[in-house]
């Protein structure tokens, strides 16, 4: 085995401008009033993830768990520290974010994959494959914008985890949908799972958490409190494991 | 805890590396797929639900140019042989700059739902812009040249040439400028207020209304020497008087007389200095560009 993840001693910190424009910065200059405010949003997280392993990333809101993946997908940079990754990276963290309104399905697949790194030849490749995954041959030539947005959400999905990476990181995409399709999705992640893939699983449902994950990470206000087996994750948030939930596995 | 990235033994994946991506402009044509697909998708949506669509595009250039034909024409009183082809071959450049501008200086902020979530190269978002506003250039130049042959254009070897150097040096500065101005947009939102001014400006202070021998007589030969080499000092002053050589002086009766009387000395060589400040500039936007790009997700 080999890492795949290597986050050290990372500190990310948020600067808050007081002002977006010239006028209110001089103003603040001139009364000497401070130009930002700084939070800090994450202060020395430290892991190692090696290639194949999955790792469920929990807390509560603003705990930092986003910023995290973020820094991680690359989208933004730790202030302190360094995160050093192996392979190409699928980001499933609002994965609508890609498709646009005004263009059909058809052209949402290929402009999303495009988007997430995939080549003119890998989309073709799959483009059955993503269809097959969406169902949404029916409306393949509508414009997305009259899609709903279950709709919307299985177009992306369907994309996303068509790409080839090595490494997925996945953020909460299974709060909307309907049943059926988040019981498909989480089939394909343990899939992808079973293929080797690495990957960082954001989620408050624990049963999701500790059938996909062996090892978790919990977060409080920006500081890992807790790194150990998914079980000491679930246990150190307290969530209760209701065998009865729907837990879309 | 530190990684040595460098001895570790080679893997199928490849060495651990840091995600933020580095590459730069070098990137954006690295993925020139999704540059191809978001400059159609750009030129599809544009003008998505209006009734004239991508026309408009046209309407808005024809009634600048018409206002400028006549109105200033009758104001200037200066009699100017082929005046429309002087002021449509100056407009070219103009449009390209002023459209480069406010589109891909709004490129990045537009597309904020994309920056905050995936990681890519960012400057694809204004060099898209970019391309699309080059797209719009090609009816222009359709049209100058249909002007062009129905006027008696003889264009020697040096007018294609300074087509070739106008449409270079205006590219490489739009290219520079909207890239600048897309990552200082993140950060003040002036920077759209910014751009309407600069294209006010703009238009005032190129060759495009008024004919150059206009700058030189009212300029020059007053004794305003400095002024005149602040004139000179605009590209995109240098690319419409390139233009003008390209595609106005040939169609006149005497092109050659024309290019030395209606146009400054060391045409060309201005020309060459400026597309050789143009791409340092390029490189300078880069750099800024990607000092800045760092913190383009938490400022959006």
């Amino acid at each position: 085995m080999s890492a795949s993840i290597v986050v050290e001693n990372v500190t990310k910190r948020f600067k808050l401008a007081n002002q977006k424009t010239f006028k209110k910065l001089a103003v603040n200059a001139l009364k000497r009033r401070p130009l930002s405010n700084s939070f800090t949003a994450l202060q020395d997280i430290a892991f190692t993830l090696e290639q194949g392993e999955a790792i469920g990333l929990m807390g509560l809101n603003g705990s930092g768990k986003s910023t995290l993946l973020k820094l991680i997908s690359g989208v933004m940079m730790p202030d302190e520290g360094q995160v050093l990754t192996r392979g190409r990276i699928a980001g499933l963290i609002d994965v609508g974010a890609g498709l646009h309104p005004d263009l059909s399905g058809r052209e949402n697949i290929y402009l999303n994959g495009a988007i997430l790194g995939m080549t003119e030849a890998e989309i073709n490749r799959k483009f059955d494959a993503i269809l097959d995954f969406s169902e949404m041959e029916k409306f393949l030539d509508t414009e997305v914008r009259h899609y709903s947005s279950g709709m919307f959400m299985r177009l992306a999905f369907a994309t996303a985890v068509h790409t080839d990476c090595d490494i997925f990181l996945i953020d909460e995409v299974l709060a909307v949908g309907d049943q059926p399709f988040r019981k498909k999705c989480m089939a394909r992640i343990h899939q992808l799972k079973a293929e080797g893939r690495t990957m960082v699983f954001v989620s408050h449902n624990p049963k999701q958490v500790l059938k996909l994950c062996q090892r978790g990470l919990v977060l409080e206000t920006g500081k890992m409190i807790y790194e150990g087996s998914a079980h000491g994750a679930v246990e150190t948030l307290g969530y209760e494991l209701n065998l009865d939930d729907d837990d879309d596995d | 805890m530190s990684v040595d990235t460098s001895t570790q033994p080679a893997h199928p994946l490849g060495p651990l590396h840091n995600p933020g991506r580095v590459g730069g402009l070098m990137d954006v044509f690295r993925r020139h797929y999704l540059l191809r697909l978001l400059v159609r998708k750009e030129l599809r949506v544009r003008y998505q639900g209006s009734p004239i669509g991508l026309a408009w595009s046209y309407v808005k250039p024809a009634v600048r140019f018409a206002m400028y034909y006549w109105v200033i024409g009758l104001l200037l009183q200066h009699r100017l042989e082929d005046r429309a082809l002087h002021i449509f071959s100056g407009m070219i450049m103009v449009s390209f700059f002023t459209d480069a501008l406010t589109s891909g200086s709004r490129s990045v902020v537009r597309n904020k739902s994309l920056v905050r979530k995936i990681n890519l190269p960012r400057e694809m978002f204004p060099v898209a812009s970019v391309m699309v506003s080059a797209y719009h250039m090609i009816p222009m130049y359709v049209i100058v040249l249909i002007g062009c042959l129905l006027s008696g254009w003889h264009p020697d070897a040096m007018a294609f040439l300074a087509a070739l150097m106008a449409l270079v040096l205006v590219m490489v500065w739009g290219l520079a400028t909207a890239l600048l101005l897309s990552a200082w947009n993140v950060y003040f939102r002036d920077v759209s207020n910014v751009v309407d001014v600069i294209q006010t400006v703009i238009t005032w202070t190129v060759p495009m209304i008024y004919p150059f021998i206009i700058v030189k007589q009212q300029v020059l030969d007053t004794g305003h020497d400095f002024l005149y080499q602040i004139y000179l000092a605009s590209p995109l002053c240098n690319a419409v008087l390139l233009n003008n050589r390209a595609f106005w002086t040939p169609a006149s009766e005497q092109p050659a007389e024309a290019a030395v009387k209606e146009l400054p000395s060391h045409l060309f060589e201005r020309g060459l200095v400026m597309i050789v400040l143009g791409l340092l500039c390029l490189w300078f936007a880069q750099v800024v560009f990607s000092r800045l790009e760092g913190r383009f997700a938490e400022k959006m």
